[in-house]
């Protein structure tokens, strides 16, 4: 196969992995709180497709088991994918609840204004 | 009829207990259903422990759905002692937690401590009972979300940033793992940890089979806090409400440890991890730096929460070192130091939090004469202290004798020389607080005269008399720890 037939019968992976390393960029090189999550939303989405993307067959309908129906995609991939999106929808909720707290606390979401604020010695016991 | 449904009731349990406690809403009762949910499941895993040495592994189909298919709880000499390690630390803090927690939180806010305190023990006895790859992720994530909301609980504002960095490096770790599962999922078309085992022979040197191994050791890496990946711990450790801190460092990296020993040996294999991949050599080289800087590390701090939860990142080292011997005697002592350093940390946090109790917080400064002041939480400090550095009679020995054995077994005497050598820096570290509490005159920040109060010093007390228990009767420690080991390398029960 040729190199373009390879990368295009594939295309869904190169999708996958991209946003899996935009993602994971972002949590690294953004130092607002916000947009970290928001990368961190991007990374956990890119695993939803590494799983979704393999079990579609062209072709293939629901898991029907009757003589009409031959080809079918596998429905447990899905599955997991619903719970990883509950988890992932809960881990965010949660990091941008925490994320209001420390504005409340800190009157920032940068990173280095809040670490900054901690090193002028704002310790409250 | 009920023994039956012992490996599942491990973990329902204190799962159910914990939208119970919301709903009561009042902290006396909250803290009642959490303090009993966490003794049913000690209770359940002591026989659980009893009944796998008695008659080897147990199996339990939830829903009586058959494994490959249905998700199975299996248990064996290993997970079944990191149960007993896991809801054992449970049910000492949750006695303890009650004073502690009071002091710590604004009273609207102690009920929902034991909600998070309830899922966070549920996920980690579920981690360690499940025999299937996914519900591990999902039980990882209820024990991470909710002890990243633990964490949050504590006093300080800082509290809220740690718990903010450990959410996103967590995260970031649990979607590694899951990234490796999903691979190993492509290639095997299964989810059940046994079952994979037996459809990889033939894979294992495929490029998918090779980068979830990969995957899975980086994610649970961060999990367990090992050199470079550890940075979110100190933070975390030395934040969190007292009550908090001891469970986590008791428990949370442990049963990781225990995910990546059972991934590296029942499913990956020993061929695959030490010849294909040189992952004893990396994971060698992580651990050595792990202990020598870690241990630096702690040296220079100057509050004696964060000086542990450095040692911890150290202690960690030394687990991680016996496992990248992958002889049955490194495999013993990675297995031994997981539980006696467990109880070691539990020991170490539970005195420390009566500490925070007296003093306000744990810092040097207010340590000065608090052998006098508090002479019982001091010298609990000192044996379990002891039991840090390895002392003869204290449960660190146990497993620093075989770290040392492992490291002449595979021929490296200077990786002897090395555990002992660290082992005088733990020494350095212990004898800081031995020389602000014993050989100081109180200061003007130093407490007054009195303990903490009894029901937060008699968990702490049976954390410090079990870590010396353990160095003298190792028939419990030692003896499973072996069977582990044997059952890991592949050779039976």
């Amino acid at each position: 196969m040729s190199v373009a037939g390879h990368f295009a019968s594939h295309y869904s992976y190169w999708i996958t992995f991209v946003l899996m390393v935009a993602g994971l960029y972002i949590v690294i090189a953004r130092g607002n709180l916000m947009k970290k999550l928001i990368g961190l939303s991007i990374f956990q989405t890119s695993v939803y497709l590494l799983y979704i993307a393999p079990g579609k067959l062209i072709g293939g309908t629901a898991p029907i088991v009757a003589p009409a129906f031959k080809v079918y995609s596998n429905p447990l991939p899905h599955v997991l994918i619903l719970t990883a999106i509950v988890v992932g929808v809960a881990t965010l909720a949660l990091g941008l609840a925490i994320a209001v707290r420390i504005r409340e606390a800190y009157g920032s979401i940068e990173e280095d204004e809040i670490l900054a604020a901690d090193r002028d010695g704002g310790e409250r016991v | 009829m009920t023994l039956a449904h012992l490996p599942v009731l491990v973990v329902v349990v204190p799962l159910i207990a914990a939208p119970v406690t919301l709903l009561l809403r009042r902290p006396g009762a909250a803290w009642g259903i959490a303090a009993a949910a966490c003794a049913f499941s000690f209770a359940a895993a002591l026989l659980l422990a009893a009944e796998v040495a008695a008659r080897g592994p147990v199996s339990y189909q939830i829903g009586s759905w058959p494994p490959p298919w249905g998700i199975e709880y299996r248990l064996d000499v290993l997970n079944a002692f990191v149960l007993v390690l896991v809801s054992g630390v449970a049910a000492v803090v949750a006695p303890y937690a009650w004073r502690s927690v009071a002091a710590e939180l604004p009273r609207d806010q102690v009920y929902l401590f034991y909600t998070m305190y309830c899922l966070c023990v549920a996920g980690l006895l579920g981690m360690a009972a499940t025999g299937d790859a996914f519900n591990l992720f999902v039980f990882m994530e209820i024990a991470s979300l909710s002890s990243y909301v633990l964490i949050a609980l504590g006093r300080d504002r800082r509290a809220l940033l740690a718990a903010y960095q450990y959410l996103i490096l967590g995260t970031i770790g649990a979607t590694f793992y899951v990234i490796g599962v999903g691979l190993l999922y492509l290639m095997t078309g299964t989810l059940n940890l046994a079952d994979m085992a037996a459809r990889l022979p033939g894979l294992q040197t495929t490029r998918p089979v090779l980068a979830a191994l990969a995957f899975i050791t980086v994610g649970v890496s961060l999990k367990l806090a090992l050199f470079p990946l550890h940075l979110w711990l100190p933070n975390a450790y030395t934040h969190a409400p007292s009550a908090v801190t001891a469970l986590l460092a008791a428990t949370a990296t442990k049963v990781q440890v225990y995910v990546l020993l059972r991934f590296y040996f029942s499913v990956f294999g020993l061929q695959l991890v030490t010849e294909t991949l040189p992952m004893p050599e990396i994971l060698l080289a992580l651990s050595l730096i792990a202990i020598l800087s870690a241990s630096l590390v702690a040296l220079w701090q100057a509050d004696l929460k964060r000086l542990f939860a450095y040692s911890s990142v150290a202690q960690i080292g030394y687990i991680t070192l016996g496992i990248s011997m992958a002889t049955k005697e490194g495999l013993t002592a990675a297995v031994v130091h997981l539980f006696n350093h467990g109880i070691t940390k539990a020991a170490l946090f539970l005195l420390v939090g009566g500490i925070a109790l007296r003093a306000g917080r744990a810092g040097f400064d207010r340590l000065r004469g608090l052998g006098h002041s508090m002479p019982l939480t001091s010298i609990g400090i000192v044996i379990a202290g002891l039991s840090l550095i390895g002392v003869p009679g204290t449960a660190g020995f146990i497993s620093k004798w075989y770290l040392v054995l492992g490291a002449i077994e595979t021929g490296r005497w200077w990786l002897a020389g090395f555990v002992v050598v660290t082992s005088l820096i733990a020494v350095a570290y212990v004898w800081r607080f031995v020389e602000a509490a014993y050989l100081s005159a109180p200061g003007k920040r130093t407490p007054a005269p009195g303990e903490s109060p009894p029901v937060m010093l008699v968990p702490a007390w049976l954390a410090v008399a079990a870590c010396v228990y353990f160095g003298f009767d190792t028939s419990f420690t030692v003896g499973t720890a072996r069977r582990a080991a044997a059952l890991m390398l592949g050779e039976g029960p």
